[in-house]
């Protein structure tokens, strides 16, 4: 068990960081994009809703899967119209069509989770951005959005997670990230234990990753840390007591 | 009847004046040509029964609800309500609204800020003051409402009467013509209520030009220059507060005056 890590260990380490890349990838562009979408899909008429209901349900709807071969497959059926405008290079890629898949996927996901946090916004803290004469843009910078990933925050790291994982059906269409690669290894040497070590390698990676998103959420929540002290009343004198120890020492 | 003061006096002097506002929700008319007027250092007390418009009427001062016909002017700069709503116009908005300071009834402080960065936030966004003369203003205000020593606080850490007095620092601090208060006591457990009502006094006798709904029938005759009694959606009575408190005219102000004591 031990030797098989010897062996090959270097190359799963290789597929580790193929599937970092991949996540690390496709959830940043699946975030870039989800922020604008979520808010016209929260504010925006009907007009610019429908599309992107549509959007949303379609990526939810069916299996990431299935997503992945209609882009890598399909585009196939296109190669003469894809490589006219010059996109076959992209289209040929798998690489470049789980990213492409993935981003879409997460974006759908991620849209509906800050589409939630978007509506959580306390009214009236809005109100009274409005009131003190701020632009809708200056308004969605300070308040809206502040409140909104703070509130979304604990579900897109799930969201992230899950894409982590998920993203071992990459390895369908022959990208070598860590499950590519222990597919590989086991075709290879025929030691189911290399599965043992990919499952290590994974909980490894999403036990340092929920850490991580631990520590952000704990900064982004800094506001609330004394709600839980007590009552209302008492409260205000805790945290007076807590800053004036935090000053002595 | 609806007393409109809407006499062509000389502008300067006026710090707020709503001409005829309209105000309807679905079907029903809340406001039914409203005019109000507010000089310079005049604090008039709005008062009125529940439902009568009074929240709505303060709203529409400072445009948090749009009135569907009327006028408005801040300080000499008229805006014509029943206008189309284009992009100039709700810049006008916002524009009419960083010169009223609006306090709520629920305060409505940002709470992932501290106290000061909700003080200094209209400043140094909206203003364009620097940062620093911003906090040394902040400051100023914070220490006059007695909370400068929790300004590096978030507001859940705070009670609900210290939470109203930063949130009259927050308005303060855009200098603004006309101070707005919507029911500033009305959310303050009783022994709270005290403390913002000092605040507000000293305001009104430094001069502020100052609007306010509220329930406290005793501050408001002691404070307000004018009193304003609304009864379903329209200005039913109106003058100094000995005359409307001592010698109602009307039947249903002579109610409501009854139902209080």
């Amino acid at each position: 068990m031990f030797e098989l890590l010897i062996d090959y260990g270097p190359r799963l380490l290789d597929g580790a960081l193929m599937t970092l890349k991949l996540t690390f990838l496709s959830v940043s562009i699946a975030a870039l994009l989800s922020l604008p979408l979520a808010i016209l899909r929260h504010s925006g008429g009907l007009a610019v809703q429908l599309p992107i209901r549509l959007y949303v349900s379609f990526f939810r709807g069916t299996p990431l899967l299935a997503q992945l071969f209609l882009l890598y497959y399909g585009s196939g059926q296109f190669r003469p119209e894809l490589q006219q405008l010059e996109l076959w290079w992209f289209f040929r890629d798998p690489f470049y069509c789980a990213l492409l898949t993935f981003a879409l996927n997460s974006a759908a996901y991620q849209l509906e989770i800050l589409r939630g946090g978007l509506q959580a916004v306390p009214r009236g803290e809005i109100e009274a951005g409005i009131a003190i004469g701020m632009t809708p843009r200056l308004l969605y910078q300070k308040i809206i959005l502040p409140h909104s990933y703070r509130i979304a925050f604990p579900a897109l790291g799930n969201e992230i997670i899950l894409m982590l994982k998920g993203g071992a059906i990459a390895s369908v269409i022959t990208i070598l990230d860590l499950m590519g690669n222990t597919r590989r290894v086991f075709s290879q040497t025929f030691d189911i234990s290399v599965y043992f070590w990919a499952a290590l390698i994974y909980l490894l990676i999403t036990t340092g990753f929920v850490l991580l998103w631990r520590l952000g959420e704990k900064r982004l929540t800094r506001h609330m840390q004394h709600q839980l002290n007590g009552s209302q009343s008492t409260t205000p004198i805790t945290a007076t007591r807590m800053e004036e120890s935090a000053h002595v020492s | 009847m609806s007393a409109s003061p809407a006499m062509p006096l000389a502008t300067a002097g006026i710090a707020l004046q709503a001409d005829d506002l309209h105000k309807s929700y679905g079907g029903t008319e809340v406001l039914k040509g409203v005019s109000l007027s507010a000089r310079q250092h005049d604090v008039i007390s709005i008062i009125g029964s529940s439902g009568s418009g009074k929240s709505t009427l303060l709203r529409c001062l400072n445009l948090l609800e749009v009135p569907e016909a009327g006028r408005l002017s801040v300080h000499g700069e008229a805006l014509d309500l029943s206008g189309n709503r284009s992009r100039r116009f709700r810049r006008q908005m916002e524009l009419t609204r960083r010169r009223l300071g609006m306090v709520f009834q629920s305060f409505n402080l940002w709470s992932h800020m501290t106290v000061l960065e909700n003080v200094i936030l209209g400043p140094c966004a909206l203003l364009r003051q620097s940062r620093d003369a911003a906090i040394a203003q902040a400051e100023v205000l914070l220490d006059r409402v007695g909370m400068l020593n929790k300004c590096h606080m978030y507001p859940d850490q705070l009670s609900g009467g210290q939470k109203q007095r930063v949130a009259i620092a927050r308005a303060l601090a855009m200098d603004p013509e006309v101070m707005l208060f919507d029911e500033p006591t009305s959310a303050l457990d009783p022994e709270l209520v005290n403390e913002v009502l000092q605040v507000i006094r000293e305001l009104a006798a430094e001069g502020r030009t100052m609007i306010m709904v509220t329930h406290e029938m005793r501050f408001a005759r002691d404070v307000s220059s004018q009193i304003v009694y609304l009864h379903q959606g329209l200005i039913a009575e109106q003058g100094p507060p000995e005359q409307l408190f001592g010698n109602p005219q009307s039947e249903q102000l002579q109610r409501f005056i009854a139902s209080l004591y």
